[in-house]
């Protein structure tokens, strides 16, 4: 967006009134996180700079607070178990998903608006109606307290977003690269691993991390339905922020923010993939 | 699919017979084709079933079994049979009189047993005050007791010469109660049963429910404030520098909750680094270290910053089809830079307003996390006090019922911006 | 194992170690053990789980923070029919419904629990009126007042509950819990009412509003904590200069992490807290574990880490120094003559009378 040449003085400054005003809006956007990155090699335990880190003094910079993670059971133990309930449901998710994103996009599918609504209900639906109602499905029939709990809980808030992508990648999909394929005499399961599939897979991906992302992220449900033994990361941290924020959350934090600056790049070079083998432009 | 296909294959269609087209084994086109039609719409639906079924049962029961909740109510009818039978014939005028006390005598005798006072008594608080005391109180004695029971039952508790409660376990004496909604919407039940509002000084919910909604408005407004210029920026660049620009916002969306309310509270507490900062800078002193944490004010900047990402995505995928033409059309025509803007730009970009705006608005009005953590007393929503009557109070017919109005407003809302809008919930 | 062999088991705690040992079958065993979380269950891990764990190595203990929901977890649990909790540590009020709903075991004191040193049963031992039907006391806490000593001058320290109400005086931010126990008894108490009347005058609608106008005065400078970690935390970081809070949390940052805090004894509120028993899948081990982790010493070792006075008479004499800090307890012990000079003793069958009417005006009340 360069002023263009019959702009008025007037609107040259407000062109450079309207960039400083967005350069604000994206500080605010980052800043929040960027700022508690360095905290976290903070030798105090404080959440503050100290003199030391703003004169860039090494001795003001230490590794403690994570030792002080990784030399922590219970940290440790929520890291196992987000990583056990994030695959776990992602699979699920992604599976069902999938399947059903297939069935979604073909034409002939009766009652379809009805259908995608329940399928994406559990991304409309406030979380803590979810809860309510999974903690007292899930005690009742015993699967509070249990990993297929949380498990199940989680894929079924994840389903959506796998539906979402993969459907998209399937819209505008041309139907007679499917015919041209069964005249050629492929049979449909060599048709789909052969015409479909690679069509959909970065939509499935893409799916897939979302719905990881949703069950590693999740803290509601995890609230409500997990017991002692299946305590995830989000649920440690909830506690720990509660009683008392040690730096260790913000160690903690520090990696949860390169894992999503990770996931960040994967789904963004799955998408730009995505649109090449689709012809679009990418971008 | 390949079945299908060669159904509709219209080599196959070349003969006639009485009139109809017949395919090759002689059946009426039109027959085999709704045949084949059926067919498929089988195989798509055997598609979809395996996760229609799997969200039944882990998501849609659920629910639908909390729903059912907020007015079930079996305790009086199952803990009480007695005693509602013998007060068929108590007109509900003043106290009834000894066979109802008898059979209440009963009742609760066998409640004892069972254990299952407990539950009844703590139903029968939710109605009146000092109940739970009265019925647990006088269950542990009632196996001492001997007729007549009325004057015993008077000595056991106050609250058994008191008419109320006789009337509360007539009216909810019923396998279905509409009573947590009425606590739910602040109303109560006077002496004649009328449903009538609520001390002026016990009303929580409806405050509580504005409060929530005008939040969730606020913080609605706030993102369209931040997001529609970053949006709008962007769109207008070079895709190179927009794909840049765009890490700013996908970063922060994809960054953990929990993280980012961290962040918050390590930058607004009192000891944080903006009162840090502003203390050095000397604009305050250090005795009067801004409260911007633990209240409204908190919980808004948090949930701007967490929620602008939903809003600032469904725009720029908007803005970013909006040809420039038009508003340079409308600026050759003699249209100043601002009715450029207003009356031809801001129109077409109403579809991803309308996408963000319910997005943010939906997820915000069923937010917990956020003001849980930084919402201090002012801060509060309606989620933290169905939280709070699940895990804490344990009325979980209210928690129910609070929760199905929320709810219901929710689906109401998302469906009438589907017939206005009805574009689909985009993902970034 | 049956009645008799337990109390056969209990003639001294460290014949009962060896006993318990030699009896169990030695399958690994896996109690879940629920508790408030924080520096309570340190003490309890390390006055309790520790040395029986050494002594039964077959024992792991599981620690579950997850006191604070314990009765929706009970109700959850044995409602779905597959309790996973062996033993809850709650409140009486908690347990005296959780036992009319007969969700947890009811409990034979004399039977299930040892005897004093000297003999006396268990039901005379446990302070009077301690002992509920399902309901094994532990300890006596107090709720209490505490500033930070550097937010007041020297010399304008405030001590009593009247300069907690006094807004002029001693100025600051409060912090009180998000609930109506405790506060609606201060309120009343710093408005003049003797703490012996304090439940008779808020059973009257006239006293409940009389506790609120009180409450009213200080209202603008209130900030609300939820857990108890919280209140040590926010007079640490002078978010606030008064908090109520447990004596036993504040003694641990005041003691233990040397933060300059004062509890003011005037108007304490006293209150027990103890074990449940549920139906959970270890019952055995369980009842082995509550007789040896209940007896005179080990109620007494507990006070060697949180200042929260031993449920038995019996156990008071034992009350030595602090594990790690080798400081005297008695003088932290909110049944010590000094502290316990007006205590208020929290009424239950009040709070379970009247709670969820006070609960609506109190939340009421908050959010205006």
């Amino acid at each position: 967006m360069a002023v263009p040449s019959y702009a008025g003085r007037l609107e040259r400054t407000w062109y450079y009134v309207f960039r400083i005003l967005c350069g604000l809006i994206f500080f605010f956007l980052i800043a929040p996180i960027v700022i508690m990155v360095p905290l976290s090699f903070n030798v105090q335990p404080y959440f503050t700079y100290t003199t030391e880190m703003l004169t860039l003094n090494p001795e003001g910079y230490s590794l403690r607070w994570y030792q002080d993670l990784f030399s922590s059971s219970s940290w440790m133990n929520s890291i196992k178990n987000s990583l056990i309930i994030g695959v776990a449901s992602t699979i699920l998710a992604t599976t069902l998903g999938t399947l059903a994103a297939l069935g979604l996009s073909r034409s002939e599918m009766p009652a379809k608006g009805l259908i995608m609504g329940a399928l994406i209900s559990p991304m409309i639906v406030p979380l803590i109606i979810s809860a309510a109602g999974m903690f007292f499905f899930y005690s009742s029939v015993g699967l509070a307290g249990t990993y297929l709990g949380v498990i199940l809980a989680h894929a079924a808030l994840g389903t959506p977003f796998v539906v979402i992508t993969v459907t998209a990648t399937l819209v505008g999909f041309d139907n007679s690269l499917v015919r041209a394929s069964a005249s050629l005499g492929a049979n449909p399961a060599r048709t789909f691993f052969k015409i479909q599939m690679p069509l959909i897979l970065p939509g499935v991906i893409s799916g897939g991390l979302f719905a990881f992302i949703t069950s590693f992220d999740e803290i509601v449900i995890v609230l409500f339905v997990a017991g002692v033994d299946q305590r995830t990361i989000p649920r440690e941290m909830w506690s720990g922020i509660r009683e008392q924020i040690s730096p260790t959350i913000l160690a903690v934090a520090t990696i949860l923010v390169a894992f999503s600056i990770a996931l960040l790049t994967t789904v963004e070079l799955l998408r730009r993939r995505s649109e090449r083998l689709r012809g679009m432009s990418p971008g | 699919m390949t079945q299908g296909d060669a159904a509709t294959d219209p080599s196959m269609t070349d003969h006639m017979r009485d009139g109809q087209m017949v395919t090759a084994d002689g059946t009426p086109l039109k027959a085999s084709l709704k045949r084949a039609e059926r067919r498929r719409k089988i195989i798509a639906l055997l598609f979809v079933a395996p996760l229609l079924v799997f969200l039944m049962i882990s998501f849609i029961i659920p629910i639908g079994q909390m729903m059912f909740r907020s007015v079930d109510n079996p305790q009086i009818t199952s803990t009480l049979p007695r005693t509602l039978e013998a007060m068929e014939a108590w007109d509900g005028q003043g106290l009834p009189d000894e066979p109802v006390y008898a059979a209440l005598a009963a009742d609760l005798t066998i409640a004892q047993e069972n254990r299952t006072v407990g539950q009844l008594a703590v139903r029968l608080n939710y109605e009146i005050s000092a109940a739970r005391g009265a019925l647990t109180r006088t269950a542990r004695q009632v196996s001492n007791m001997e007729a007549p029971y009325k004057e015993k039952f008077l000595d056991a508790h106050r609250l058994w010469g008191n008419p109320e409660i006789f009337q509360i376990i007539k009216r909810e004496g019923r396998p279905l109660t509409a009573s947590y909604y009425v606590s739910a919407l602040d109303r109560t039940y006077d002496a004649d049963g009328n449903i009538v509002l609520q001390n002026e000084n016990r009303r929580i919910y409806v405050d509580l429910y504005i409060r929530t909604l005008l939040m969730s408005l606020g913080i609605t407004f706030l993102t369209l404030l931040l997001g529609f210029p970053i949006s709008f920026l962007m769109s207008s660049l070079p895709m190179r520098y927009a794909n840049l620009l765009m890490i700013f916002v996908l970063l922060p969306f994809w960054t953990s909750l929990l993280v980012r309310t961290t962040a918050w509270i390590v930058l607004l507490q009192q000891q944080g680094v903006i009162n840090e900062l502003l203390v050095w800078a000397g604009f305050i002193s250090s005795d009067n270290r801004l409260g911007m944490i633990h209240n409204m004010t908190g919980t808004i900047i948090a949930m701007t910053h967490i929620l602008l990402p939903f809003m600032v995505l469904p725009l720029y995928s908007v803005m970013k089809t909006i040809p420039p033409s038009y508003v340079r059309a409308a600026r050759s025509l003699g249209a100043n830079p601002w009715v450029a803007f207003w009356r031809v730009y801001v129109p077409q970009t109403l579809p991803g307003i309308g996408a963000g705006a319910v997005l943010v608005f939906i997820i915000s009005i069923g937010y917990y996390i956020t003001p849980a953590l930084v919402g201090g007393q002012s801060g509060q929503m309606i989620s933290n006090l169905i939280a709070y009557h699940m895990q804490t109070s344990l009325n979980w017919g209210l928690a129910a019922a609070l929760g199905t109005i929320l709810l219901v407003g929710v689906l109401v809302l998302y469906w009438v911006y589907n017939k206005l809008v009805g574009a689909d919930i985009k993902l970034g | 194992m049956n009645k008799p062999m337990l109390k056969m088991l209990g003639v001294t705690s460290a014949v009962s170690l060896l006993a318990v040992s030699a009896v169990q079958a030695q399958d690994p065993v896996r109690l879940t053990i629920v508790s408030w979380g924080g520096a309570y269950t340190q003490s309890q891990v390390r006055a309790y789980h520790e040395p029986y764990a050494e002594a039964n190595p077959h024992i792991t203990i599981v620690n579950d923070d997850g006191s604070a929901n314990a009765l929706a977890g009970l109700r959850a649990q044995s409602q779905a029919g597959n309790v996973t909790w062996d033993l809850v540590d709650m409140l009486p009020s908690d347990a005296q419904l959780a036992c009319d709903e007969g969700i947890i075991m009811p409990i034979d004191h004399d039977a299930m629990l040892a005897p004093a040193p000297d003999g006396t049963p268990a039901s005379q031992d446990f302070l009077p009126g301690s002992l509920g039907e399902c309901f094994i006391p532990q300890i006596v806490y107090s709720t209490v007042v505490t500033f930070n000593t550097e937010m007041f001058p020297e010399d304008n320290q405030p001590s009593s509950i009247a300069d907690f109400f006094n807004v002029d005086d001693f100025p600051g931010r409060r912090a009180i819990q998000n609930r109506p126990g405790g506060n609606l008894e201060w309120a009343l108490f710093a408005d003049g009412v003797h703490p012996d009347d304090i439940y008779d005058v808020l059973e009257t609608p006239e006293g409940v509003d009389r506790a609120f106008a009180k409450l009213d005065t200080i209202k603008d400078n209130l900030v609300f904590w939820t857990e108890g970690a919280q209140s040590p935390q926010l007079l640490a970081d002078q978010e606030v200069a008064f908090s109520t809070g447990y004596n036993g949390r504040i003694f641990d940052a005041a003691e233990v992490e040397g933060q300059p805090f004062a509890i003011i004894w005037d108007g304490q509120i006293v209150e027990w807290d103890g074990w449940v028993i549920p139906y959970g899948p270890n019952q055995e081990a369980v009842l082995e574990y509550v007789y040896w982790a209940t007896d005179t010493q080990r109620l007494a070792d507990q006070a060697k880490f949180i200042s929260y006075g031993p449920a038995r008479a019996s156990s008071a004499p034992l009350v030595g120094e602090h594990a790690d800090l080798g400081i005297d307890m008695n003088s932290h012990m909110p049944t010590n003559p000094d502290n316990y000079f007006s205590p208020i003793v929290l009424d239950n069958d009040f709070w379970t009378d009247y709670g969820d009417e006070l609960r609506e005006r109190f939340a009421n009340w908050m959010l205006r």
